[in-house]
């Protein structure tokens, strides 16, 4: 059975060659289904996420009106679109050009090989088509019962947390597995009040006394014991696990949490993804698709995908060029100990063992890496200086944004550092039941930049209604350590040091 | 098909609007106003909700871009305000960009804004007229003879005939085949304007508020301009004194010194007297200040002015207070009671960047 009748033939036809183009490379991806748009459902699937159907809240609709005055006003519009779901879905916009569906079509097939194969998109759930219509079915159906109001508001809170999750958890073993029966621990034994007279012990120190003294000390140990044992990173899971939530409230954290997941590596493998697949959309193109009369629009798009400006990363641009290096390097064996440690420039230039192996390379590091992991093993002082990657900030002095430093080290440190933790701040419950009184205290691990404190609060004021005790985050404030507190009326702050 | 979406769009509206759940309020962003690029290209405002996340400062933290520049140079801000340089959470989606010019600019504005369109006074006597080619007709000047659709006539004429020989295709116009372009005079109301900007560039104005005079100037200018075809804009700077300036240095000046707010609406009316007769011009002053003047007695002056001689040639007369520190903000009080009740009067308080678009509102949502 075709079940990708319902495109229209032309496009059907096209889909066909090219999805066998894209075999022919090698590309790996699951069974892709194309729908053809008009451009006010296409904005709605958008502000979806690229989903059909989601659980209602405005932030879609805000997303929905940004996507739809943009296309309006001719400012913008969307051109490709795919899910990371089995089978793959990909929507294209009805009033393109075949040149442009042709683009689209090549360019979906890149990301779903992506999806497919790169290893943090393992464990996302690849019926997630099927969830999010589920969870709105959930959602729909609180609000029913509960009223829209209530349920709005909460899942506007539990959004306000929904970036403190643990982004590594699905790659490591985090949690030690539970003991099947828990050791004893050493146990403190209350010895009493000192005594060098033997027999004068029974007297100083009675049964009684003892027994109470022991009491006092096994009541200790167990308050000392950890609660969290170690740092908790899913605040989310904390707060499902230990948090007095009723049921709905429990259930829609839950799902909040369950999309946040599923996004994640999408965030953490923008470049690399959409370099992927703008690397196979012009592959295919300028080799097998394109038909000469399509080729000036196919370049005028091409190019606007990749235009930069100063003040952006264009994660298509960046990861193209970046697998074309990867690409070049390991065709002419530019890597290795040898290369390495050439230092003759004019040598290094031209370099070149005619090695071809940079197409399996390529396909290896799509397997392997994510963009923290690509960046760090492949960006190169020569890419660096060839790109004209620079760093930029804000000069207080001037008033402005300025071009900071070009220099290799400088530039990858700070790509490195916006990535990692999928630019988040690095936020963990350090104890449950902070100073005895079942107050939350999250620690933010500091490095280098400040939270913003006015979000800060809010946050927390959020959190609060959660865990409904206090709640305490102990950060830096221009250099020095800071607990801002939250408890349930007011906010407070004080200078605190770890 | 109706969307599923729609109802969460009017859920979105509702909140922007202010009509339900105020607690998001505050988290509205309106966006980059202004983000000129070349001459007259520009994006567009829309309002979005930034829902509280931890997240790190922006200015503390800067990013990492691709292109020409040294060390130290600054990134236009046509170049989109970073901060947003890490990669984001998104499903794999590519956004074009295209440019919007200034006259679409000013209608999304007005549309956004529910501006009514501007009733330029009624100046029918000052008629030009313009020629516009409307049609085709049989006869008329050689110089206006229309060849394409000659040689279709005669292309016609041939073939009705059978004169037509489609082995060899020559076409060879009569004069009956003849056609020329003909052409209407159509009356064109002319209309003037004028806009006289005004600003208090006294110590206690910074770098803050003249930046808020200045975006708001900007929309002021690109509404106006949409609606009268040769708008004059005017600058005048005042603190103890007032002079007339250029725009650059209008929005760049800063003195120090008293404040007498009167100078300046001396010099207005100067302006207006010799350069723009009443008759025949719409006038728009606009004044900005940060409500502190000299002296009751100068208030007393200003609105003796306002009420006697500017308020009856004018179409409207604007004032926008911008909150300071330094000032006292009484001005527009004073105002409000003397003259706060004519129709062409239009007073609002600015009290930082994101009050700009209330305010556009307060001033040229009268339709004047």
């Amino acid at each position: 059975m075709d079940k990708h009748t319902h495109l229209p033939a032309h496009l059907h036809d096209i889909r066909q060659r090219v999805e066998r183009y894209a075999r022919e490379y090698g590309l790996d991806f699951f069974d892709t289904v194309f729908e053809v748009l008009g451009f006010d459902e296409i904005n709605m699937v958008a502000a979806y996420g690229g989903f059909p159907n989601r659980y209602p809240h405005w932030r879609f609709g805000m997303e929905y009106e940004r996507l739809s005055k943009g296309y309006e006003y001719g400012l913008s519009k969307i051109y490709e679109m795919v899910i990371n779901n089995d089978p793959s879905y990909a929507y294209l916009l009805e009033s393109n050009m075949d040149v442009d569906q042709k683009l689209v079509m090549a360019h979906v097939f890149g990301h779903a090989d992506f999806f497919k194969n790169n290893f943090m998109f393992r464990h996302t759930n690849r019926k997630m088509m099927d969830q999010m219509a589920n969870h709105a079915t959930r959602v729909r159906r609180y609000q029913d019962k509960l009223g829209v109001e209530g349920v709005e508001d909460f899942i506007d809170r539990a959004l306000s947390i929904e970036n403190l999750v643990d982004y590594q958890s699905p790659y490591v073993k985090r949690r030690p597995d539970p003991r099947p029966d828990s050791e004893p621990e050493e146990r403190v034994v209350a010895r009493g009040f000192k005594t060098d007279r033997e027999y004068m012990r029974e007297y100083i120190n009675p049964p009684a006394f003892l027994e109470a003294e022991q009491k006092k000390l096994d009541e200790e140990a167990a308050r000392k014991k950890k609660f969290p044992e170690r740092p908790e990173r899913d605040v989310l899971l904390f707060l499902l696990e230990h948090a007095p939530l009723e049921r709905w409230e429990h259930d829609v954290l839950s799902i909040v949490r369950e999309e946040a997941y599923y996004f994640a590596p999408q965030g953490q493998t923008k470049i690399m993804n959409e370099g992927w697949a703008t690397y196979w959309h012009s592959k295919i193109m300028t080799e097998r698709a394109l038909d000469a009369s399509e080729i000036v629009d196919y370049a005028d798009h091409h190019s606007g995908t990749l235009a930069t400006h100063p003040g952006q990363l264009n994660p298509y641009k960046l990861g193209v060029e970046l697998w074309r290096d990867i690409e070049d390097r390991w065709n002419k064996g530019r890597f290795g100990k040898e290369y390495d440690e050439c230092d003759s420039f004019v040598e290094r230039k031209h370099w070149d063992k005619r090695l071809g192996l940079g197409r399996e390379k390529i396909f290896e590091v799509r397997k392997h890496c994510n963009d923290v992991t690509f960046i760090d093993e492949f960006l190169t002082l020569e890419f660096c200086v060839q790109q004209r990657l620079f760093t930029f900030g804000y000069n207080e002095k001037h008033q402005r944004w300025e071009i900071m430093e070009r220099e290799f080290r400088k530039v990858k440190d700070k790509l490195l550092h916006m990535l990692t933790n999928f630019g988040q701040p690095r936020i963990a419950v350090e104890d449950g039941n902070y100073e005895n009184r079942g107050e939350l205290y999250l620690v933010h691990k500091h490095d280098g930049v400040d939270l913003r404190l006015d979000y800060a609060r809010d946050t927390l004021r959020n959190l609060q209604s959660f865990w409904r005790r206090p709640v305490n985050l102990h950060t830096k404030v221009e250099g020095r350590g800071t607990l801002f507190r939250f408890d349930g009326r007011e906010h407070s702050d004080r200078r605190a040091d770890l | 098909m109706s969307l599923k979406i729609k109802q969460d769009h009017a859920r979105f509206r509702d909140i922007v609007r202010g009509r339900i759940k105020r607690n998001l309020k505050k988290y509205i962003q309106k966006g980059e106003m202004i983000g000129k690029k070349g001459k007259d290209f520009i994006t567009i405002p829309v309002p979005t909700i930034d829902i509280p996340h931890f997240r790190f400062g922006e200015k503390s933290q800067g990013g990492v871009g691709q292109g020409e520049g040294n060390p130290g140079d600054p990134l236009s801000p046509a170049d989109g305000q970073p901060g947003s340089g890490q990669a984001g959470q998104g499903e794999g989606k590519h956004v074009l960009e295209v440019d919007v010019s200034l006259e679409e600019l000013a209608d999304i504005l007005g549309e956004e804004l529910s501006l009514p369109r501007i009733q330029p006074r009624g100046r029918d006597r000052i008629v030009t007229t313009r020629i516009k080619y409307t049609g085709i007709s049989p006869s008329g000047p050689e110089s206006l003879r229309h060849f394409k659709r000659t040689y279709k006539q005669a292309l016609r004429r041939q073939i009705a005939s059978g004169a037509y020989n489609y082995l060899r295709p020559v076409v060879v116009p009569v004069r009956e085949d003849r056609r020329y372009r003909t052409w209407k005079q159509v009356p064109l109301p002319e209309t003037n304007a004028v806009i006289i900007y005004m600003m208090d560039v006294s110590g206690s104005m910074g770098d803050e508020q003249k930046e808020i005079v200045r975006i708001e100037s900007f929309w002021i200018d690109t509404w106006l301009r949409r609606h009268y075809k040769g708008l004059e804009s005017r600058f005048i700077i005042h603190d103890a004194v007032a002079r007339e300036v250029d725009r650059e240095t209008f929005f760049h000046t800063r003195e120090s010194g008293g404040t007498m707010i009167s100078s300046a609406y001396k010099l207005a009316l100067e302006m207006i007297e010799a350069d723009y007769g009443a008759s025949s011009w719409n006038i728009y002053p606009f004044h900005f200040s940060d409500g502190d003047n000299w002296s009751a007695d100068d208030t007393r002056v200003c609105v003796e002015i306002l009420r006697e001689k500017v308020l009856p040639v004018v179409n409207l007369f604007c004032y926008g207070q911008v909150e300071s520190p330094y000032g006292s903000g009484q001005f527009i009080k004073d105002l409000r009671e003397a003259v706060g009740s004519r129709e062409n009067v239009a007073l609002s308080e600015i009290a930082d960047k994101d009050a700009i678009y209330s305010s556009i509102k307060q001033f040229l949502g009268s339709g004047k």
